[in-house]
């Protein structure tokens, strides 16, 4: 099929667009219900890097199957990914997608920040002609937007209601059977080991370059000696410092997210001390223990590595879907004076190791 | 799962409420009832202060003190001294809410 006339400049010929329909206010682009390989790609890219940033489709509307005039219209953001699970969990149907420019980022976020809100969605609606379009003042929001969306500011400016849909877009089909009504589990956000899992990544990944810059700082440390910077004491010790250091941060970033329902406590930090204890625990006994690195070290160790963790489960408070502002800045409150007084605490314990070892009485 | 105790800033004014059932279709945690025609409380630690049931109340009988749930945020905000925004929309993929 041709592509619509809309879409031909080379920028936008998107290998998702099928074809073009004709409406009364033109033509619109027809989108593809199933997701390709590079779809799939790009969903990877965009979970594991800071391409998710620049992740987008064009703001408008855009047809599924053949709508007509009585055809539901369901709202999104121009996050790809969000995107394309919506055209993907919508096959067989024929509904309009309206596509607010949320500048990439995906729906509860931008609702939180006011993108994707009554300001955009009431500008879009007009911008695109709908009231032309269809016959029905009726249009389907994702829940996670009603943050950022007045319903009854917009029905006011557009006369177009808003109606919010399920949480999950693959539950459209069966909110759109039931007469645009959502079932309490429909409505309810849930927070699964893989919705977990896939969250873990960019946990730990934007990290990496300070986590080099440690490494290095850590093998000239143990290196260090009067003679100047040694080989053999900067990989002895220096090697464990740089094996905890990712133990670390993997406990708080992966272990502690994809075991947070079983980890004991409410507090994501004292959740993310329990898992960097434990992985300190069993580093110990498997490889310290013999290692006659002194009782400095192992108290620097036991001290330095669980608040690590900690600091990097506190983090994943703003990948929840369940934890508030008010939590958060207690716990913040109360986390971060303790991270201070552990990371001086080991640069004392530290101190003390190189004085001892050098030999200085 | 359910984050801190007591903490929550949610409030409704039943005065205002017209029970229109609202509150109860956006909150994504099912924090709200209907009862005796009014919305009430079920489980205030269910609540995650999103701002939806406020933003959506047309009677206005709903006050939450909405914000990013997020520590980086508030820690950058602790240091800069400014309202703790989220860093989704940062130039070099700074990591997202």
């Amino acid at each position: 099929m041709a592509q619509p006339e809309c879409c031909q400049s080379e920028k936008n010929r998107e290998p998702w667009i099928t074809g073009a329909l004709d409406t009364p206010s033109g033509e619109i682009p027809i989108v593809s219900t199933t997701l390709d390989k590079k779809d799939r790609m790009g969903r990877l890219r965009a979970r594991v890097s800071g391409f998710r940033m620049r992740y987008t489709v064009k703001p408008g509307l855009y047809a599924a199957g053949r709508p007509n005039a009585d055809s539901p219209i369901l709202v999104s953001t121009n996050y790809k990914l969000s995107f394309d699970i919506l055209r993907s969990s919508i096959e067989g149907l024929d509904a309009y997608l309206l596509v607010l420019d949320t500048k990439g980022i995906n729906v509860w976020c931008a609702a939180g920040k006011g993108t994707f809100g009554t300001e955009e969605l009431v500008s879009r609606i007009r911008s695109t002609n709908l009231e032309r379009i269809v016959r029905h003042r009726r249009i389907v929001l994702p829940q996670l937007g009603a943050p950022g969306v007045r319903a009854h500011v917009v029905r006011k400016e557009t006369r177009f209601r808003v109606s919010y849909g399920p949480v999950y877009a693959r539950d459209i089909p069966k909110y759109l059977e039931n007469g645009f009504r959502a079932t309490d589990a429909m409505r309810t956000v849930r927070f699964t080991l893989k919705e977990r899992f896939v969250l873990t990544p960019m946990e730990i990944v934007p990290g990496y370059k300070k986590y080099l810059v440690y490494c290095a700082a850590v093998f000239v440390l143990f290196g260090l000696q009067p003679e100047g910077i040694l080989f053999r004491p900067a990989l002895t010790g220096g090697l464990h410092f740089v094996f905890l250091g990712a133990l670390g941060i993997l406990a708080g970033g992966v272990l502690t997210p994809l075991l947070l329902p079983v980890l004991p406590f409410r507090s994501f930090s004292l959740k993310g001390l329990v898992t960097g204890l434990i992985v300190c625990a069993v580093y110990w006994a498997l490889l310290l223990r013999g290692a006659g690195m002194g009782i400095h070290i192992t108290a620097m160790v036991f001290l330095l590595f669980p608040a690590l963790s900690s600091y990097f489960a506190l983090n994943f408070t703003g990948s929840t879907p369940f934890t508030g502002m008010s939590g958060v800045k207690k716990e913040v409150k109360a986390a971060v004076p303790v991270y201070i007084v552990s990371a001086s605490v080991s640069l004392v314990l530290f101190t003390l190791y190189k004085i001892e070892t050098w030999g200085i009485p | 799962m359910k984050y801190l105790k007591k903490v929550v800033t949610l409030e409704i004014d039943t005065g205002m409420c017209t029970g229109c059932g609202m509150c109860i279709e956006v909150c994504p945690r099912g924090v709200f009832v209907l009862f005796e025609k009014k919305a009430s409380v079920k489980d205030r630690d269910l609540c995650l202060e999103c701002g939806a049931c406020e933003a959506n109340c047309e009677f206005g009988a709903l006050r939450v003190g909405r914000g990013v749930g997020c520590a980086s945020a508030i820690i950058g905000s602790m240091i800069s001294g400014r309202e703790p925004v989220c860093e989704c929309s940062g130039k070099d993929g700074g990591f997202c809410c």
